[in-house]
């Protein structure tokens, strides 16, 4: 057989390809989490994943669908709550992730036919991907990918600031919407990978890596895709060498990095004038 | 006259049924430059968004001319230390050519920073810079919150100066928010003094001695304001005591307006 199917077959390479896949895509929308202030909003969406699973059960839908159906509908009810402004975000935050979460497990706990890994859904099993989750992982980098480099420059500059933005004729609305639906997506896509407790780690710890040493947008998000690459090929080999779990292993390793950069950065730094 | 850039009838706009901007009319023509002022709370700021098109209405209409391009300068730029930015990067989001945005930046003074990182300007820097990203789109209208903030006293009258330079230039009009009253007075044309609704509303040498101007701003503000347009503008003749006799406790006798005494 070809090259590929050899490639394909083996689970450490499925593992692999999947991972740094995810990496692409989360290292780009990881900046855009970091620069809004999203990390929050990033874990609640992450934490209805699981709600979305046992509704996939309950429906007998495939599992990514379930869980990007849940997310977006979750991030359409944040929008809409966020403009009653009776409750602060974070605490609107707080009450609907882990409502989600326990939720989910409640309804899952309902249904005692299914078998399921709940270890493999809260912190992932990189080592079970199958070549269903790399189309979904490829399938989701191409959509997110095409769309941040359309919607770049309104983003940015919404970003940066939303009104000035909006007098500039920046559609500030639908691409807040348009940003929160490619969450849902990345969620959907990486929970295999990290699980739903891990995942906003890979959005943050690469693009706050990358911060350290970019002069641009473009750079940090590019480096945050370098970052989470490192990541997932030091966290796999690390849980090959010592038999640790995957998807902890690629957190632990994206943490070290972050703490290499800004450690180095910071002996450098420390001898110049603030 | 030519038809107005922005024409505001009747505009009210609430927030819980609490009026923040109440029944306020103007018209901003080309080469005009209008500085609102008045307290905290009078609903500047919800007044020049609805200009800008970024607040609704609650009731009212405002008109726009066709095709109108609004430069706005926001009173600042809080960028997150997160976001990595350039002034040359900032500059060039506008989706003008580099060489336009360096000829904006040189006009407002700041184009040795073109390379600078934007979270290291000083106040008097940033607005600048702002002013740049505002005039590099070659705006009809200039919209500019309280443009001289965190800038010192020096910076203040030099900005304002610049911006009354810009509005010859550019032929634009201009409406802006102020705090720093002696030099608004001294650049611009019409100053509307907002509470809510039009206090009162003029020729700066004018507002100066309005009854209800001096009940917003109290008797200090409007004697040294009326000092201030006696040493610049030679044509008053003023005692300085104009306003401070004869006037006391007068200020009802503005028909309109009804101010809480506290």
């Amino acid at each position: 057989m070809s090259i590929i199917d050899t490639v394909l077959n083996d689970f450490f390479w499925r593992a692999l390809i999947g991972g740094l896949g995810v990496a692409l895509i989360a290292g780009p929308l990881g900046c855009f989490v970091v620069w809004r202030r999203m990390a929050y909003f990033g874990d609640t969406l992450a934490h209805s994943a699981l709600l979305g699973i046992a509704l996939s059960f309950l429906f007998s839908l495939p599992l990514n669908l379930g869980v990007l159906i849940t997310s977006v509908v979750l991030a359409m009810a944040l929008l809409l709550f966020s403009r009653n402004k009776t409750l602060a975000t974070d605490t609107l935050l707080g009450i609907l992730a882990h409502s989600a979460l326990a939720i989910g497990l409640v309804a899952l706990s309902f249904m005692p036919d299914v078998r399921i890994d709940l270890t493999g859904l809260l912190f992932g099993d990189l080592l079970a991907m199958n070549r269903h989750d790399l189309l979904w992982i490829y399938g989701g980098a191409v959509v997110i990918l095409t769309l941040l480099a359309v919607l770049w420059r309104g983003l940015l500059m919404s970003t940066i600031h939303e009104e000035l933005a909006r007098v500039e004729g920046v559609p500030v609305e639908r691409l807040r919407l348009l940003l929160m639906l490619m969450f849902a997506l990345v969620i959907a896509v990486a929970m295999k990978m990290v699980g739903v407790l891990l995942i906003t780690a890979m959005l943050i710890i690469p693009a706050a890596t990358a911060r350290r040493l970019a002069s641009t947008p473009e750079q940090m998000a590019a480096l945050a895709v370098g970052f989470g690459f490192v990541a997932v090929a030091g966290g796999l080999s690390m849980s090959w060498h010592l038999d640790t779990p995957a998807g902890p292993s690629v957190v632990v390793t994206a943490f070290a990095t972050f703490l290499v950069v800004y450690g180095g950065a910071g002996r450098f730094s420390a001898s110049r004038p603030a | 006259m030519d038809e107005p850039l922005v024409a505001i009838e009747n505009l009210t706009v609430r927030f819980d049924d609490r009026p923040v901007v109440d029944r306020v009319s103007l018209a901003l023509h080309r080469g005009d430059i209008i500085t609102i002022i008045g307290p905290n709370g009078a609903g500047k700021t919800t007044l020049i968004k609805a200009v800008l098109g970024i607040q609704a209405a609650t009731s009212g209409r405002i008109l726009r001319a066709k095709g109108l391009v609004i430069g706005y300068v926001p009173q600042h730029l809080s960028l997150e230390s997160t976001l990595p930015l350039s002034v040359e990067r900032f500059m060039l989001l506008s989706g003008q050519p580099l060489a336009a945005c360096v000829a904006a930046l040189e006009r407002t003074g700041v184009s040795h920073l073109l390379k600078a990182s934007v979270h290291h300007l000083s106040g008097g820097e940033q607005q600048r810079l702002l002013l740049a990203r505002a005039l590099v789109r070659k705006p009809d209208l200039l919209v500019l919150d309280e443009p001289a903030q965190g800038v010192d006293i020096n910076g203040q009258a030099a900005l304002y100066d610049l911006i009354r330079q810009l509005r010859d230039e550019l032929n634009c009009g201009v409406i802006m928010i102020s705090h720093d009253l002696h030099l608004v007075m001294a650049a611009t044309d019409k100053v509307i003094c907002l509470n809510q609704h039009v206090c009162c509303s003029g020729h700066p040498a004018d507002i100066s001695h309005d009854p209800a101007f001096i009940e917003t701003f109290g008797r200090p503000v409007a004697e040294s304001l009326a000092v201030y347009h006696h040493n610049h503008n030679h044509s008053h003749d003023l005692s300085g005591n104009v306003v401070g006799t004869g006037h006391s406790g007068s200020a009802n006798e503005h028909g309109e307006c009804n101010h809480e005494h506290h």
